[in-house]
């Protein structure tokens, strides 16, 4: 096993060890409310992380990241669901840290991530050939064509008796409309989530500092002379895209299953992407550290402004505003936090940039 | 044929808005190259602004017939106010930003956008609650042709919009004026070397597309009495559907915009009555999608050879 390996590996067994604490020692000891702040900070750095792939790294500009999301929530859902109930009868939660049901609700995850991708494969093909803001507005196309799809399905089906009959077609349409997919059991733990996050930004990571990475961010400061050095620009994009797709699409399973919030795809809209790419922008465009950050601050910022009362969401725009004012580059630009010049480094380290 | 021609009428009057509202967007875009987010936002404003004026002048609501003049006053008034914010809100947030990356301009569009929705939702505003617009024009009908119901409102939103778009078509190719905003379109740094001030001009583009918004918006309000909050995603998304026709029409040209509006129109009328009234969004954007894949510089735009 090469060092790189073996270093990454230690890195996602400290994160999978530190995810335990946090859900066994932190969680209980805030509270509920807290420890849903803490799983809806996790879920948006995941959100902010993959959307930093694209948008930071390859200057692509992909405003239907909510969709993917919705995507990856409504195939988990109907895993966890539908296929629970074919599995083990029942469309209950299966109590337990390893339970059946969680094994399945990680692998319902994992597809619910693959379908995104592959839709994300379809979405980016055509769009990513041309040059300029067709990807945005492709992907905002898409975002509400997945939302008015997912209005017109029809609803959960909750009867033992009317499940037995259902063929596979009935289930599939079987989502809850426009009152969202309930009934879901909640897996999501600050456990889950976090083992997520760790997997997201240590391949966000990874990713920027290699070879992939470097012509990523050659795409981004300027297409046509990335390729003049004989960058394939449309495939590298088209990469990108689809792994951000991915992991949209793990963190709109770990939304669907999460207490307290219901999947439905008034909440997956354009705000939604909207409130990723704001994440994005105020991290630093490309900065992995920046994104965790902004996405905790942004996650915080609603709450801590309650003191407002109903000017609240006034004061974060105005906040907003004057942020790209008066720092346009975002709070780390492209820099990652260790690269700063007020961070403390060892000697002799060089930083790469 | 009576259900046709119904269709075709009611489409070219929905997609005379959406052609109003789709040049403001494709005039700031052929300028600045960047999607002005907050511009369905204006178009909320032109709405509630009318709605506020109306009261001010006293039409309450059911049946009463307010006079002609009633109509036209708060056409201006609202035109007048939106034209307006969109001074402010360019000079304001946008100028600073002028040589700052895309992104950051759009962010800061978006952060408009939220400030425009939620000081709307204020209590001394506009209040969280949905509204009933008083009827501008009287409830008749002119005539009947074919079956079809000539309905004022219909006849004063096509007349009034497409007087607002010749306007424009005169301002733009037949002024001195619009002479600027052309060549500030074609090429900023020259159109500075030949002496025009492009912030003014840049300045005046939003004002004529705020304007062109609020009439939008005026008249949307006419023939759709019922008025969301401010913060209600309809009106957002009213807006995309605008921005839509501004990109199938060919985005930075004006009659694609205004093209590209009755063909939204039209197709999303159709679609309603003869395949499912629940999916209006979903042929708009499939459109989208079709275009992009089959012509993505729109139908009206010539394809730009990109320099280095």
């Amino acid at each position: 096993m090469s060092q790189t390996v073996k270093k990454n590996l230690r890195v996602l067994l400290l994160s999978v060890g530190l995810a335990a604490v946090l859900h066994g020692v932190i969680v209980p000891m805030v509270g509920p409310f807290a420890g849903k702040l803490l799983t809806d900070i996790g879920m948006n750095i995941i959100l902010a992380v993959s959307l930093t792939m694209v948008n930071g790294f390859t200057g692509q500009f992909s405003i239907g990241h909510a969709g993917f999301m919705a995507v990856g929530g409504y195939v988990a859902g109907l895993i966890t669901y539908y296929g629970a109930f074919f599995l083990w009868g029942s469309t209950q939660l299966v109590p337990g840290f390893f339970s059946p049901g969680v094994g399945l609700f990680v692998v319902a995850c994992l597809v619910g991530g693959l379908v995104a991708a592959a839709l994300g494969y379809l979405v980016g093909l055509p769009s990513l050939r041309l040059r300029g803001d067709y990807l945005a507005i492709v992907t905002l196309g898409f975002g509400e064509i997945i939302r008015v799809v997912l209005q017109q399905t029809n609803d959960v089906i909750f009867s033992v008796d009317e499940l037995r009959r259902a063929s596979f077609a009935t289930l599939v349409t079987s989502v809850g409309g426009a009152l969202g997919f309930t009934g879901l059991p909640f897996y999501t733990t600050a456990f889950w989530v976090y083992v997520f996050v760790a997997l997201t930004v240590v391949v966000a990571y990874r990713l920027k500092f290699s070879s992939y990475g470097r012509a990523f961010l050659a795409i981004r400061d300027d297409e046509l002379a990335a390729e003049a050095m004989g960058i394939n620009t449309t495939q590298l994009k088209i990469r990108a895209f689809v792994l951000a797709a991915f992991f949209a699409g793990i963190a709109g399973a770990l939304f669907a299953h999460e207490i307290g919030t219901t999947l439905n795809p008034r909440e997956l809209g354009f705000q939604k992407s909207f409130d990723i790419i704001i994440m994005v922008v105020l991290g630093g465009m490309g900065s992995i550290s920046g994104a965790v950050l902004a996405a905790i601050v942004l996650t915080l910022l609603p709450e801590w402004l309650r003191f407002f009362a109903e000017y609240r969401l006034i004061v974060y725009a105005l906040v907003l505003i004057l942020m790209m004012i008066l720092r346009p580059q975002g709070l780390l630009g492209l820099h990652e936090l260790w690269e700063q010049s007020w961070w403390p480094r060892r000697r002799g380290k060089m930083v790469s940039s | 044929m009576t259900k046709l021609l119904q269709t075709l009428m009611d489409g070219v009057s929905v997609g005379s808005l959406y052609a109003l509202i789709a040049l403001g967007y494709t005039m700031v875009y052929g300028i600045l190259q960047f999607i002005n987010f907050a511009h369905s936002d204006i178009f909320m404003l032109g709405a509630w602004g009318a709605f506020v004026i109306a009261q001010c002048l006293g039409l309450t609501l059911p049946g009463a017939h307010a006079p002609l003049w009633a109509a036209f006053a708060a056409l201006g008034g609202a035109m007048a106010l939106c034209g307006t914010m969109g001074f402010v809100i360019e000079r304001a947030a946008y100028r600073p930003l002028r040589h700052a990356p895309r992104l950051n301009v759009l962010i800061t569009a978006i952060g408009v956008s939220l400030l425009l929705e939620n000081i709307g939702q204020l209590s001394f505003v506009f209040g969280t609650q949905p509204q009933r617009m008083p009827a501008l024009f009287p409830d008749t009908t002119l005539c009947t042709v074919l079956g079809v119901q000539l309905r004022l409102v219909d006849c004063m939103v096509m007349g009034i919009a497409v007087t607002l778009m010749l306007g424009l078509q005169w301002l733009i190719f037949h002024t001195r004026v619009g002479r600027a905003m052309r060549a500030v379109s074609f090429c900023p740094h020259i159109a500075a070397l030949m002496g025009i001030s492009v912030d003014r001009i840049v300045s005046l583009t939003f004002v004529i597309g705020s304007m062109l918004a609020a009439a939008a918006g005026v008249l949307y309000a006419a023939k759709y009495p019922g008025l969301n909050q401010s913060a209600h995603p309809t009106w957002i998304l009213l807006g995309l559907k605008a921005f839509v026709a501004a990109v199938v029409g060919g985005i930075g040209n004006v009659r694609g915009a205004m093209l590209g509006g009755l063909l939204i129109g039209v197709v999303e009328l159709f679609g309603a009555a003869y395949l499912s009234p629940h999916l209006r969004d979903l042929y708009v954007f499939s459109l989208l999608i079709v275009m992009l894949l089959w012509r993505p510089q729109g139908l009206l735009a010539q394809h730009r050879l990109e320099k280095v």
